[in-house]
Parts: C-alpha cells; sequence; structure tokens
C-alpha cells in the first residue's frame, strides 16, 4: 500500500476525466464547423473567393499566423524535450507531456493549415518526392523537417496514448529507442525554425529594413524558444485555473529565469544588429516603425517583469509576463511576414477578410478542442495528490 | 520510481555545479553568438562568408531590350502576347462598369498590370500636364513590364518542388505547373514582381512570361517583338541587347539613329527593316536590368528615369538568393553541422533518459 502511495507521489500520469462536451468544448466545435463551410467555398471557388490574397501579398494569415505563428506556439514540446532530457532537468519532467501534446497540434494544424493555402494542393507530395527536389529551396528544407517532426512528435506522444490503451510491450519497446526521437525532436525545429527566418531573407528590398537581415535566422531561433517557453507558462498556469489544479509555480519560476535570458538576448541582438546593418534610424519615422516600437515595448515589459526575483513566483506576473513575451514573438513574426513587407511593384493592399479570419480561428479552435479532448481521455497532466492531512 | 530518486539525487549535490555551469554555458554561449553575428553583419559583401557568389548568365541567353522612347504605347504587343500564348482577356479595376459584356466574358482586354491573365503589359507614366513625350516633367512615358529572365532568378531558388526552372543553354526561366504546389513563394520572392497565380480558380496556375519559347522552338519571335511596329520591344542575344543599349544610351539628343525590329541579329523570324530616327529625348545612361540584382536578360533604356516608371531601382547588385542560399549552403553544408548536433544531442538524450522507466 504504501509503494502504492509512494508511486503516486511519483511521476505518474493520469487523464483529467470529467465530461468532453462542456461549453468550451462546443463553442470551439461550431468555430470548426464554421471553417468547415468557407474551406468547402474555397475549394470549390479558388483562394480569392473566400481571401483577400492577392499577387502583392500572396501569403497572408495563413502563412502568417497559421504556420509562422502556430508552428512557435507548437515549440513547447521543443524547448521542455531541450531541458528535461538534453540538459538533464528533471523537474520539468511534469511538463513534458502537456507540451509534446500543444506541440503535436500546433504542428499537425500548421501542416494542415498549409494545404489550405497551397493553390496547387493536390501536388502537395511533390515535396517529399527526390526527383523533384530543389536542394536549394529554403521551403524545402522547412516543409521536409516540419513533416518529420509531427511524426516525430507522434512518437514522442505515443507512450500517452500505449499506457491508455494497456499496450505495454509495445511501450517498452518504444521506451529504449525514444532518446533518438528526443535527439530529433530538438534537433528538428532547432533547424526549420531558424529557417523560417532565412525563409524571408530572399525578399529583399520588400522587407523593411528594420526586420530584413541576415540574422533573421536567429531572431527566429529565439523567438521560437522564448515562444515555447512563454506558451509552456501561459498553458500551465490556464490549465490550473481551468481544471482547479495546484500551480506548478516552482517549476515556472525557473522557466521565468530562462525567459529572461532569452528575450534579453533578442533584445540586445536586435538592437546591435540594426546599428551594425546603420539602421537603428529606421526606429523614428521609418517604414512600420510604429510596430517596432510596439513589439520592442511588449518584449522589454514582458521581460523586465521578470527582473525582480521574487515576481518569478507570483503566478500572476508570471501569466502577465509570458503573455507579453508571447505577444512581442507574435508581433515579431508577423511584422516580418506581413506588415513589415512591402510589394514589389504595387500598390498593393491586404487585410484578412473575415472568412479568411474565421478559417484561422477555426484551425485555433480545433487545437484546443483536440487539447481538451485528450488531456481528459488520455493520461497526459501529471497526476495531482492531495495535500497530506 | 527511479526518476524521481534520480531528480531528488540531483537535487541534492550535482545540482549546484550544474546550475553554475548552465549559468555559464548560457552566458558563454550568448557572448559567443553576439560576437558571431555581429562579424557576420558587419562584413562588408565580398568578405562575407555567408554569400555563394552570383550566377554568370547563360553565354547564350536570351531576351529583349525594351526601348521606352520607341514605344507608342499601341499595345499591339499586350494584344500579340495573348494571341500567342491563348491568354484570356482581362478587365482592370476601372473597366469593370462599362467592360462586363454579355455576363463573364469582357469586350475589351484591358489590363493594367501583370495577372494571371496577362504575361506582359504596356504601362504608362504621366506627369503634371503630360505635354511631352519621355520627359519626367509635364510629360509621359511608356514602360513594358513581362518577366526578366534573371541571370539569378529568386523564383527558381524558392521552389520547394523545382517547377520554376532556368534553362541551362537559353537562360529562359520556365514555369512547370504540373510540379507546381502553388505556394507562391515564387510570387513573393521575385524582385520586379512578375509571377503571378489566379486567386479565381479552384485550381489556378502560376503563369508568368515564358519568352514565348514554344514560337523560338519554331524560330519565331517572341509575340511582343513580332508585332512591335517601332522596334521598341527587340529580340536578340543578351549580349548583342546589351551592347545596343550601350550604344544607345550614348546617343545625342538631336542626332539620326538605325534602330532595328524583330530580332537585332536578323535570324529569328527572317530579316526584317529597320528605320532611322530621330533622336529626341536624352537617354538615362542607366541601362535597366544590366546590374540590377545580377542581371537580367531583358533589358531596358528610357528618358525617364526608372524609379518614375515603377520599377524597383535600389536594389543590390547581387541577386538575393546570393545571401539566402549561402546562408542555407553554409549551415547544411554537406548535412555536417545538423549530424554533429543530432549526434550530440542524442548521445545527451540517451544518457540523460536510460535510467527513465517511462518516457
Amino acid at each position: 500500500m504504501s509503494s502504492h502511495v509512494k508511486e503516486h507521489h511519483g511521476h505518474e500520469h493520469q487523464p483529467l476525466g470529467g465530461r468532453v462536451l462542456t461549453l468550451p468544448f462546443l463553442i470551439c466545435a461550431a468555430l470548426v464547423a464554421v471553417a468547415g463551410v468557407i474551406l468547402f467555398q474555397r475549394y470549390t471557388q479558388g483562394l480569392a473567393a473566400v481571401s483577400n490574397l492577392n499577387d502583392g501579398y500572396p501569403w497572408g494569415i495563413w502563412v502568417a499566423i497559421d504556420v509562422v505563428i502556430g508552428s512557435a506556439f507548437g515549440c513547447a514540446g521543443y524547448v521542455i524535450a531541450l531541458l528535461c532530457y538534453i540538459l538533464n532537468r528533471g523537474e520539468y519532467h511534469p511538463l513534458v507531456r502537456p507540451a509534446v501534446l500543444a506541440s503535436l497540434f500546433g504542428y499537425g494544424l500548421a501542416g494542415l493549415a498549409v494545404l489550405v493555402d497551397l493553390g496547387r494542393y493536390w501536388n502537395f507530395y511533390h515535396m517529399m518526392l527526390p526527383w523533384y527536389a530543389q536542394p536549394n529551396s529554403v521551403m524545402l528544407e522547412v516543409g521536409l523537417c516540419v513533416a518529420t517532426y509531427t511524426l516525430v512528435l507522434v512518437v514522442e506522444f505515443a507512450p500517452a496514448f500505449l499506457e491508455r490503451f494497456g499496450i505495454e510491450g509495445l511501450r517498452a519497446k518504444l521506451n529504449r529507442v525514444l532518446w533518438v526521437f528526443i535527439a530529433l525532436g530538438v534537433l528538428l525545429p532547432t533547424m526549420h525554425q531558424s529557417s523560417l527566418g532565412t525563409m524571408m531573407v530572399i525578399v529583399g528590398h520588400k522587407l523593411s529594413p528594420l526586420w530584413q537581415s541576415q540574422m533573421l535566422p536567429v531572431f527566429f531561433l529565439l523567438t521560437a524558444i522564448l515562444m515555447g517557453f512563454a506558451i509552456v507558462v501561459w498553458e500551465s498556469v490556464m490549465a490550473s485555473l481551468n481544471f482547479r489544479r495546484p500551480m506548478e509555480t516552482p517549476v515556472l519560476s525557473k522557466l521565468a529565469g530562462l525567459m529572461l535570458v532569452v528575450a534579453s538576448l533578442f533584445v540586445v541582438l536586435r538592437v546591435v544588429d540594426l546599428i551594425v546593418r546603420g539602421q537603428i534610424g529606421q526606429i523614428f519615422g521609418g517604414p512600420q516603425s510604429g510596430w517596432f516600437v510596439v513589439e520592442m515595448a511588449l518584449m522589454i515589459s514582458g521581460l523586465a517583469l521578470l527582473i525582480p526575483k521574487a515576481n518569478r513566483n507570483r503566478s500572476r506576473a508570471l501569466f502577465l509576463s509570458a503573455s507579453l513575451l508571447l505577444a512581442a514573438g507574435i508581433l515579431y513574426r508577423l511584422n516580418v511576414y506581413l506588415i513589415g513587407f512591402t510589394p514589389a511593384v504595387g500598390p498593393w493592399h491586404y487585410f484578412p477578410s473575415v472568412k479568411e479570419i474565421m478559417v484561422t480561428v477555426g484551425v485555433f479552435a480545433l487545437e484546443i478542442a483536440l487539447y481538451l479532448l485528450f488531456v481528459k481521455k488520455l493520461p497526459v497532466m501529471h497526476a495531482v495528490h492531495p495535500e497530506h492531512g | 520510481m527511479s526518476k524521481n530518486m534520480m531528480s531528488k539525487n540531483k537535487t541534492s549535490g550535482a545540482s549546484v555545479s550544474r546550475r553554475g555551469f548552465l549559468r555559464n554555458a548560457v552566458k558563454g554561449s550568448a557572448a559567443a553568438a553576439a560576437a558571431a553575428c555581429t562579424t557576420v553583419v558587419a562584413a562588408p559583401p565580398e568578405a562575407n562568408a555567408l554569400v555563394r557568389p552570383p550566377k554568370p548568365l547563360p553565354p547564350d541567353a536570351v531576351g529583349l531590350l525594351y526601348d521606352s522612347t520607341l514605344c507608342i504605347g499601341c499595345k499591339a504587343c499586350v494584344t500579340a502576347c495573348k494571341e500567342v500564348n491563348h491568354m484570356p482577356p482581362d478587365v482592370g479595376p476601372a473597366q469593370q462598369g462599362w467592360n462586363a459584356g454579355g455576363g463573364d466574358k469582357p469586350i475589351y482586354d484591358s489590363p493594367v498590370e501583370l495577372s494571371a491573365r496577362t504575361l506582359n503589359v504596356i504601362k504608362a507614366y504621366s506627369h503634371g500636364t503630360g505635354a511631352t513625350k519621355d520627359a519626367a516633367e509635364n510629360g509621359f512615358a511608356f514602360i513594358k513590364r513581362q518577366c526578366l529572365h534573371c541571370a539569378d532568378p529568386s523564383c527558381v531558388s524558392v521552389c520547394p518542388v523545382s517547377a520554376m526552372t532556368k534553362d541551362a543553354k537559353t537562360g529562359i526561366v520556365n514555369h512547370d505547373p504540373s510540379a507546381c504546389i502553388g505556394c507562391r513563394y515564387c510570387v513573393l520572392s521575385c524582385p520586379f514582381g512578375v509571377p503571378k497565380y489566379d486567386y479565381n480558380d479552384a485550381f489556378g496556375e502560376i503563369k508568368k512570361c515564358q519568352l514565348c519559347k514554344q514560337q523560338l522552338a519554331k524560330n519565331e519571335l517572341p509575340g511582343c517583338a513580332d508585332v512591335c511596329p517601332t522596334g521598341a520591344t527587340l529580340f536578340g542575344r543578351t549580349e548583342d541587347l546589351k551592347a545596343e543599349a550601350k550604344r544607345r544610351t550614348a546617343l545625342k539628343v538631336g542626332e539620326y539613329a538605325h534602330y532595328p525590329r524583330g530580332d537585332i541579329a536578323g535570324k529569328v523570324g527572317g530579316p526584317r527593316s529597320g528605320h532611322e530616327k530621330l533622336v529626341e529625348a536624352a537617354y538615362q545612361t542607366h541601362i535597366y536590368g544590366e546590374k540590377e540584382l545580377g542581371g537580367t536578360q531583358c533589358l531596358a533604356v528610357s528618358a525617364v528615369p526608372f524609379d518614375k516608371l515603377n520599377l524597383p531601382t535600389n536594389v543590390p547588385e547581387n541577386g538575393y538568393p546570393t545571401l539566402s542560399e549561402g546562408i542555407q549552403h553554409t549551415l547544411y553544408a554537406g548535412m555536417i553541422a545538423p549530424a554533429t548536433v543530432f549526434a550530440g544531442l542524442a548521445y545527451l538524450a540517451h544518457r540523460n533518459t536510460k535510467n527513465h522507466t517511462d518516457e
């Protein structure tokens, strides 16, 4: 009996249980249905029927938000695996499964969003065929890397599945080789998250000098790591509130320290990069400089909140800081992919249509609905043990 | 469980030194990264290790020379382009009211910009009273837009599935819709805003000028050069066209000059007569496409500065692929760096998960 109790004190995962058809779940399902109807129109009448995409702005929010920002949301699994298994910080272990699950949906749905955006989606498999491959293409690297990583995430999450359905033999076998997938699960996001930045290097003068830099891969990697940390903190606080679980504050406060380091590094490198390129003056009145100021203000206020050590133990401060840093990362990526971009021979205008926005909303709603379903039905979250006494 | 014990052990002894190590590692790598980045960014283009060498033009590259001072804005080239390439009529936004025709079919072809229906278009610049041809002040001028067929094309560099290719001999940038996945990265990356996608078609294609390669195969001229009455659009080997452009930009106002029509070498499409014309407006010395982004096979000369004609002028002399491919090729050279990182990660992951019973 005592060993049993001890086991539950250890690192055990449990399905949260509870009703599946809750109000948030149903709202999400309704939003997914709305997106489905819009997508029917998109596939029967073309992209212009539902979106404001045009030849000046061939990439809109489906790329910038669903893929570029959505995959950064999916970096929770990346940073936690890095901490837990590569840097061997066992204390982060409770965060692994929820993080991997969030990543799985983040990446899986980014892949889905690509199929929505591709103008000739029926040819998408050409990306995987070596005789079509064009090795100079940054996008080929990103595409293959993201596809492989999604499979890696499936394998990383498989133990929860196998555990739930009692397939112990396979689970034991998988555990013996899991280190290969963990290593891949750290390598692949490092590659494609930085390459998401490299992708915009080739647009050259069309991206405002406030963002155009050969440092783009470095900044994209930094925002991926930062947003990975921030989403873990954010999600953990949300899960605590909504599922009435105790806060994981001690672990989160350590993450907060890491967020501070990464965010500070980002700000310093960003300013150094602007100075070295001789573009620092663009901050004052350059194209889209207002958005640069907002981006920096979000980043700096988010990290400033974490400077007093006491704040890193306050869940409210942590939540606010994580939200600010997340917003800063989102805005940075949006600036690079949309706001800071001016087409070559214009004028062109782009603002997403309502239908376009509803598709993006639907993608994220699907992510939330699946997440809710999975944490209730599968052993994802750490078992909560009642306090002694 | 063992992992629990492991983490307990960790927190007791080893963690202090490890934490210190981690902190130093973070600090150290941050400083190193900052130093490396600064070096990379600060290096001048020729010393920048990340930049790959520019691609030269194929020796037999062909293209067009457009002379804005010869263009009379008749748009015969626009019509010919549509016919030869079987492109549907296009309607500019301002014409929609009266140009609806019966149902969807427009009466007039009235494109104002390149699109998935229009591979070649004549645009006009006008200023003030618009009285004088080829004058930037109170004047007007024409510009022809079509694919410039870059020496180092961005669209070819970005295409993940080799749908956009550059012919090794003619240098023509071709597009193969059967390979294309419709990602529109070519549309996004083209520094001249050339490739276009059809957003109104559920099965839309990327469209761009392919220099009428089907005509060239029959030893016939590209549609636009074939019908141009003044020789404003001239076909030929890019080297020959470049020499011709230099000859024209050196001409003085008031002198008579000979202007050929069709193929500058008189071979493709058969020999054609040229014409003598008085040089009425001073040419800009700038030959558009000679140096822009690594050079283009199609060139333009004009009496009005090219920025006024809405062409990108403030661009580097090397194509953008020199940097983006340079970065990728440096990071992924022989996949050595990723393989090394993977080996390190795999070693650590193997060591650190060995004692874990779950996960």
